[in-house]
C-alpha cells in the first residue's frame, strides 16, 4: 500500500516547503469537499496531504484599502455570515451558498471551488464577475493573478508545481453597485449546475448602467468572462432589447458539451435566460439599496 | 367508510381512550419500537457487523457491457500482502435452466446464479466476474484491481426496440421466447410474450365516438434505498454457515443461497439486520454467495459492503419500457375499449414486471372489452429487480396520461371522466378476478372533495390526477407471541420491518390480548428462532403476518385462559376473555386474572406462557386503490418544474398506524416524483453506465417536494380481522402519471416521455 502523509502546517512558508518536498504529489486540503470524495472514489491518489486550515492568512476575512480580503480556505457558513461582505458582494457569497449542503457548507470554501477546475463551480463566475484576484503563493514567491485566469479547462488551473492560493481580493465597488448570481439546476440543492450565471453592475443616478460584468459557468471548458455582455449593458437602462442583446452575447460565448446534466442546445438558450435574470436582480438590488 | 386527513395527526403516542374505529390501540400511534435506536444511531445495519478474525470482501466488475470471458488471472493478486481467498464462477456448482422455484413467476436460480457471478460471459455494466478476500478492506480493493480478466468485447444491445431487432446480438443462445406458440426453434432477446383480453376490444372499440392514443416512454430507474447491500458470513469447521444481511426475509437469503452454493437450506442460518431501505430491491442476493464461499476458502469471516456506485451498476434497478395505449369513449364519456401493449427491458436476465403492468394498467376502470400485450426482453443493463409495485407505474403512466388526454377531449373534469368508469365491486379485471368491495371510487369522490383539488391555478401552473391498482398478497406468515415473567410480551415473526411493520404487530398483539401496546415488544428473529416466513414484499406483512400475530395472540389467550381455569378449579370454558384478563362466566366474585397475574404464577400452572402461529393466507388480500392530484410551476423559459402541492388519496383498508400509513403514501408518492421528473439511468453509447451516484442520478430531496397530504380512506377489508389492506405499494402508481398530466397542462403539451428533465420540457415548449 502506498502511504499517504498528511501535515497541517501554520504558515504559506511552511506549506510551501512540504509541498516542494511532496514532489509533485501533494495535494492541498481545504474544505475538503472535492479532494476526499475524489479520493475515495478512486479518481485521485495523492501522496501527502496538506491541511491549509490552520494557517491564519487562509481562514481570514479582513478588510483592506482596496477592498476585502478573504482567505481561499474561509468556508461559506462563514462568509455568509460576514455582513459587510454580504452586503457588497451578494453574488458572491450566494454561489459560494449554493454549493452542497448546510452540512458541506461549513467546509466547502473560495479556494476549493476554483482550485478543483471545474468549468461548473458556482462561486468562480461570480467572482469573475465581481473582478476579483487571486493571490498566490509558491517556491518561487507571491504573484497575483485574475480569477478568470485560473482554470486552463476541466480540472486544470494556470497553478504552477507546488503553487497555491493564499486569499482573494474582491475590490471596492463604486455606490450604487450590486451583482448576482443564478444557476439552473433540476433540483433545488445538492446539484452541479447545468449552467452558471454571474453579473456584477454599476448604475449612475439616473438608472443608467455604467459598469457591467457578465460571466458564466458550465457553458464552456472553463468558466467564462463574456465581456461583450457586459459592454452592451453598460450605456443603457437595462431595457428589454438591451438585455435581449446581451442575452444573445451570452449565448455566442457558449462553447458547451453534451452531457447527461444538459445539452448544447438547452445549456446555450439557458446562459441567456440566466444572465438576463441575474442582471435584473442585480440591478433590482442597486435600486433598493439591498 | 371513514376518511381520515392525515395532516391533522401529529400526537404521538395513544391516549388509552381508544380511536374512532372502535378499537383501542388499533387505528392509534405510538413512536415505533425501532425509532430510538435509529436517530440515535444505534440500530446495526447490514454493514455494521463486526466478528473476530474477520476479513473483507471485494468484488471485480466488469467494466464491459456485453463480452465473452476468455480467461481470469489471479497470480497477480495471490502475491498481494493479506490477500487470504480468490473466487470466481468456476467455484459455484453449475445449475440448469430447469433450476427454478415454482410458482406464479417461477424463479430462476440458473439466471441467479449466472447473475451473482458472471460464468461465461458478461452481460452489463457491473457485473460481478470474481471477488478477493484480504485482511483489510484496502487491500481486498487494490488485489481486485490486480485480478485480470481477458474479454472478447461483444456489441451491446440497450434497448428493448433494439434488443427486438430481427439481427440484434443475442445476450443468452439458450433463450428461447416463451408465450409464442408454437415455442421458437431460435434463441431471441425476446424472453416472453404476455397477452391478457376481456371481450373483443377491436370491435367494442369501433363503437366508440373519441379515440384517443399514444405512445409513452421510461427509462432504467433505481430503488435507490440509502443503505448499500451488506453481509457477513462465516462458515465454520463443522459446514455450517451464519450469515448476517440486511434483506427483505432473511428465510429468501438462506434459500437463494444454499441453492446457489450447492447447500442444504438446513446448514445456513440468517441474522436478519436492521434494514436501511428495500423497496422489492432486497428481495433477492447478490453478495451472500460470494462472502459464504469467500469464508469457505479462506477459513475466516469475511464481510462484505456495496460502494454506492456498486448498488447503482449491478443491483436493483426496475425496468424501462415503452406503452402503447388506445382507449375509445362515447360522447359521455363511458369508456368502451382500451388496449395496451408494453415492452419492458428486463435486464441481463428473463423477467421484468410486463405481465403485472399488463394486470394493472387499466384495473381502475370499469371495461368489458379489454386487451393487454407484453414483451419481457433481455437488455445489456443489471437486471431487474422487484421495485414497488413493480411493472405497474410504466402502465399507469400510459393509461393515465391517456385518461387525461380523453377528458380534454370529452371536456368532462378528469376525476368525474374517472368515477364514471371506475371498476368496483363486481367489476372483472382484465387478469380475470372479479373485485370484492373496493375503495376506487371512494378515493376519486375524496379527491373531488379536497380543498387541494378545488383551489385555483396561476399562471405557467398545472394540475394533474392520476389513479392507480395493486393487487397485494398474502403469503406464509409465522409468529410467536411469548409471554414473559412480568406479563409484558414479545412478538415475534420472521418479516423483516421495512415500513414501519413492527410497531403494527405491536398495535394489533395489543389489542387481541388487551395489554398496553407499551409492554409489546415486537421484533424481527432469525431463521432458527421462528418458522418459515415468506420475504416481506408484495404489501403482505401487516395484513398476512399481522393475522399470524393475531391467531398467535389468541393462542396465547387460549393458554392464559387454561391457566386462570387451573387455578380457579374451574372448567375451561367457563373462562372468558375481557380487556386484557381472564374472567370467570359463571362467578362473578372470582378476581379476574391480568396477563400479569397469569404470568406471574406460570411456573406453578404448566411452565411458560406462549402462542404461536404458522399460516399460508391464500385468499382475502384486498387490493389497493389509490388517487393522486400533483400541481406544479413549469418555468416557460427554462423547462424546471416546481412541484407545488400533492396530495395522495388511498384506500387503506383500516390503518393500523395512522402515522406510518401516510409515510407510505408519502414516501411512495416521492419515488414516483423522482420517476417522473429526473431520474434515470445513462449509459454511454459503449453501455458503461455514467451515473453511478446521487449526484447525477437524482432522487428528489427534501426541499425539492412539498408537503405531501394524504388522505386515508379506511374501506376495511373482509378478507382480515382488523379490516387490513396493504398499502405500501399502490402509492408509487399514480405519480407518474399524476406529475405527467400537470406538466403536460401546465404547458399546454402531452409530455409523452419520463424522465420530464427540464431540457425535455424546454424542447417541447419550444417546439411551437
Amino acid at each position: 500500500m502506498a502511504e499517504l502523509q498528511f501535515a497541517a502546517p501554520e504558515t504559506v512558508n511552511q506549506a510551501i516547503k512540504i509541498l516542494g518536498g511532496a514532489k509533485g504529489k501533494g495535494r492541498i486540503l481545504a474544505g475538503g469537499t472535492d479532494l476526499l470524495v475524489q479520493m475515495r472514489s478512486g479518481r485521485i491518489e495523492p501522496g501527502f496531504i496538506v491541511d491549509v486550515k490552520n494557517i491564519p492568512e487562509l481562514t481570514e476575512i479582513k478588510k483592506e484599502k482596496n477592498g476585502y480580503r478573504v482567505g481561499a480556505a474561509v468556508s461559506g457558513a462563514r462568509l455568509g455570515e460576514h455582513k459587510s461582505v454580504k452586503k457588497k458582494w451578494p453574488g458572491v457569497v450566494e454561489a459560494l451558498e449554493l454549493i452542497g449542503s448546510t452540512q458541506i457548507q461549513g467546509r466547502a470554501s473560495l479556494g476549493g471551488n476554483l482550485c478543483n477546475g471545474s468549468p461548473a463551480a458556482d462561486s468562480v463566475p461570480a467572482m469573475i464577475a465581481a473582478g476579483a484576484i487571486c493571490k498566490i503563493a509558491g517556491p518561487k514567491g507571491r504573484r497575483t493573478a485574475k480569477v478568470e485566469d485560473i482554470v486552463t479547462g476541466p480540472g486544470k488551473t494556470s497553478l504552477k508545481k507546488g503553487e497555491f492560493i493564499i486569499s482573494f481580493l474582491l475590490p471596492e465597488k463604486p455606490k450604487k453597485s450590486s451583482e448576482a448570481y443564478l444557476r439552473l439546476i433540476p433540483r433545488t440543492e445538492m446539484d452541479i449546475a447545468v449552467v452558471g450565471a454571474g453579473v456584477s453592475l454599476t448604475l449612475d443616478n439616473q438608472g443608467i448602467c455604467t459598469k457591467a460584468r457578465v460571466a458564466l459557468g458550465a457553458v464552456a471548458p472553463k468558466p467564462v468572462l463574456v465581456e461583450e455582455a457586459g459592454l452592451i449593458l453598460v450605456g443603457s437602462k437595462l431595457d428589454p432589447d438591451t438585455l435581449e442583446k446581451m442575452a444573445s452575447a451570452c449565448r455566442a460565448a457558449c462553447n458547451p458539451i453534451d452531457d447527461m446534466r444538459g445539452t448544447v442546445e438547452y445549456r446555450t438558450k439557458v446562459a441567456g435566460v440566466l444572465a438576463t435574470r441575474a442582471t435584473q436582480i442585480a440591478a433590482e438590488r442597486v435600486r433598493s439599496g439591498r | 367508510m371513514t376518511l381520515q386527513n392525515g395532516n391533522g395527526h401529529n400526537g404521538n403516542g395513544h391516549n388509552g381512550s381508544g380511536t374512532s374505529n372502535g378499537y383501542k390501540y388499533v387505528g392509534t400511534r405510538p413512536v415505533r419500537p425501532d425509532g430510538v435506536d435509529k436517530v440515535t444511531g444505534r440500530a446495526n445495519f447490514g454493514a455494521d457487523i463486526s466478528l473476530n478474525g474477520m476479513i473483507y470482501g471485494s468484488v471485480v466488475r466488469s467494466p464491459h457491457a456485453h463480452a465473452k470471458i476468455k480467461k481470469i488471472n489471479f497470480d497477480k493478486a495471490l502475491k498481494l500482502k493479506g490477500v487470504k481467498a480468490v473466487i470466481s464462477g468456476k467455484d459455484f456448482p453449475t445449475l440448469k435452466p430447469s433450476d427454478k422455484l415454482p410458482g406464479v413467476a417461477p424463479l430462476s436460480f440458473y439466471d441467479m446464479s449466472r447473475n451473482v457471478i458472471a460464468r461465461d460471459k458478461v452481460l452489463y455494466d457491473g457485473h460481478a466476474i470474481a471477488a478477493v478476500a484480504a485482511t483489510t478492506q484496502a487491500i481486498a480493493d487494490k488485489a481486485a484491481k490486480l485480478i485480470d480478466v481477458e474479454y472478447k468485447i461483444l456489441k451491446p444491445v440497450m434497448t428493448a426496440a433494439d434488443a427486438m431487432k430481427e439481427k440484434a446480438p443475442l445476450l443468452h443462445d439458450d433463450l428461447f421466447t416463451e408465450g409464442v406458440d408454437p415455442t421458437p426453434k431460435k434463441a431471441s432477446n425476446i424472453a416472453k410474450r404476455t397477452e391478457l383480453k376481456l371481450g373483443d376490444p377491436e370491435v367494442a372499440m369501433q363503437s366508440a365516438d373519441f379515440i384517443v392514443e399514444g405512445d409513452y416512454s421510461t427509462e432504467t430507474v433505481h430503488q435507490g434505498y440509502i443503505e448499500p447491500h451488506a453481509c457477513a458470513a462465516n462458515f465454520a469447521q463443522d459446514g455450517s454457515v451464519s450469515i448476517w444481511a440486511s434483506s427483505q426475509g432473511a428465510f429468501m437469503i438462506r434459500a437463494y443461497t444454499a441453492r446457489l452454493c450447492g447447500m442444504s437450506t438446513s446448514k445456513i442460518k440468517v441474522i436478519p439486520a436492521e434494514i436501511g431501505g428495500g423497496f422489492g430491491g432486497k428481495t433477492t442476493i447478490y453478495l451472500e454467495p460470494l462472502a459464504l464461499m469467500l469464508a469457505k476458502k479462506s477459513g475466516r469471516p469475511v464481510k462484505m459492503t456495496m460502494s454506492r456506485t456498486e448498488v447503482m451498476r449491478a443491483t436493483g434497478p426496475t425496468s424501462g419500457g415503452t406503452a402503447h395505449v388506445k382507449i375509445g369513449a362515447k360522447k359521455d364519456g363511458t369508456l368502451v375499449a382500451g388496449t395496451l401493449e408494453l415492452k419492458y427491458e428486463a435486464g441481463a436476465f428473463p423477467g421484468s414486471p410486463v405481465a403485472l403492468g399488463c394486470m394493472t394498467g387499466f384495473a381502475p376502470y370499469d371495461l368489458k372489452d379489454v386487451a393487454c400485450l407484453g414483451w419481457d426482453v433481455v437488455v445489456n443493463r443489471p437486471k431487474a429487480a422487484a421495485y414497488r409495485a413493480p411493472g405497474a407505474p410504466v402502465a399507469a403512466y400510459a393509461v393515465e396520461s391517456a385518461m387525461d388526454e380523453l377528458a380534454h377531449k370529452l371536456g368532462i373534469d378528469p376525476l368525474t371522466l374517472r368515477r364514471k368508469n371506475s371498476a368496483k365491486e363486481g367489476t372483472k379485471a382484465v387478469y380475470g378476478v372479479e373485485f370484492d368491495r373496493i375503495g376506487n371510487e371512494d378515493c376519486l369522490q375524496a379527491a373531488q372533495k379536497t380543498k387541494h383539488y378545488n383551489t385555483p391555478l396561476g399562471e405557467n401552473q398545472g394540475r394533474g390526477v392520476a389513479s392507480g391498482f395493486w393487487f397485494n398478497i398474502g403469503g406464509t406468515s409465522s409468529a410467536e407471541v411469548m409471554i414473559n415473567e412480568d406479563g409484558t410480551v414479545i412478538v415475534a415473526t420472521g418479516s423483516p420491518d421495512i415500513g414501519g411493520s413492527r410497531a403494527s404487530m405491536a398495535l394489533m398483539a395489543a389489542e387481541v390480548l388487551g395489554v398496553d401496546v407499551s409492554r409489546i415488544k415486537p421484533l424481527v428473529a432469525d431463521t432458527e428462532s421462528v418458522p418459515y416466513s415468506d420475504l416481506t414484499g408484495g404489501s403482505r406483512v401487516t395484513f398476512a403476518t399481522g393475522k399470524a400475530v393475531i391467531d398467535a395472540a389468541e393462542d396465547a389467550i387460549k393458554d392464559m385462559k387454561r391457566r386462570a381455569a387451573k387455578v380457579w378449579k374451574v372448567d375451561f370454558d367457563q373462562v372468558d376473555w375481557e380487556n386484557g384478563s381472564a374472567i370467570c362466566i359463571e362467578n362473578d366474585e372470582i378476581k379476574p386474572m391480568s396477563v400479569a397475574d397469569i404470568a406471574q404464577i406460570a411456573g406453578k400452572t404448566g411452565g411458560a406462557i406462549s402462542g404461536k402461529a404458522n399460516i399460508n393466507v391464500t385468499k382475502g388480500a384486498g387490493p389497493g386503490f389509490g388517487t393522486h392530484i400533483c400541481d406544479v410551476e413549469v418555468d416557460p423559459e427554462t423547462g424546471r418544474v416546481t412541484v407545488l402541492r400533492y396530495t395522495a388519496i388511498q384506500d387503506v383498508g383500516t390503518a393500523i398506524h395512522p402515522s406510518y400509513v401516510e409515510g407510505q403514501l408519502q414516501g411512495g408518492a416521492a419515488q414516483g416524483i423522482g420517476w417522473a421528473l429526473n431520474e434515470e439511468y445513462v449509459y454511454s453509447k459503449e453501455g458503461n453506465l455514467l451515473n453511478t451516484g446521487f449526484l447525477d442520478y437524482r432522487v428528489p430531496v427534501a426541499s425539492d417536494l412539498p408537503m405531501i397530504d394524504t388522505v386515508l380512506v379506511e374501506v376495511p377489508n373482509a378478507g382480515h380481522p382488523f379490516g387490513v389492506r396493504g398499502v405500501g405499494e399502490t402509492p408509487i402508481v399514480p405519480p407518474l402519471g399524476a406529475v405527467a398530466n400537470a406538466v403536460s397542462n401546465a404547458i399546454g403539451k402531452r409530455m409523452t416521455s419520463l424522465p420530464m428533465s427540464p431540457a425535455k420540457i424546454l424542447q417541447k415548449i419550444d417546439a411551437g
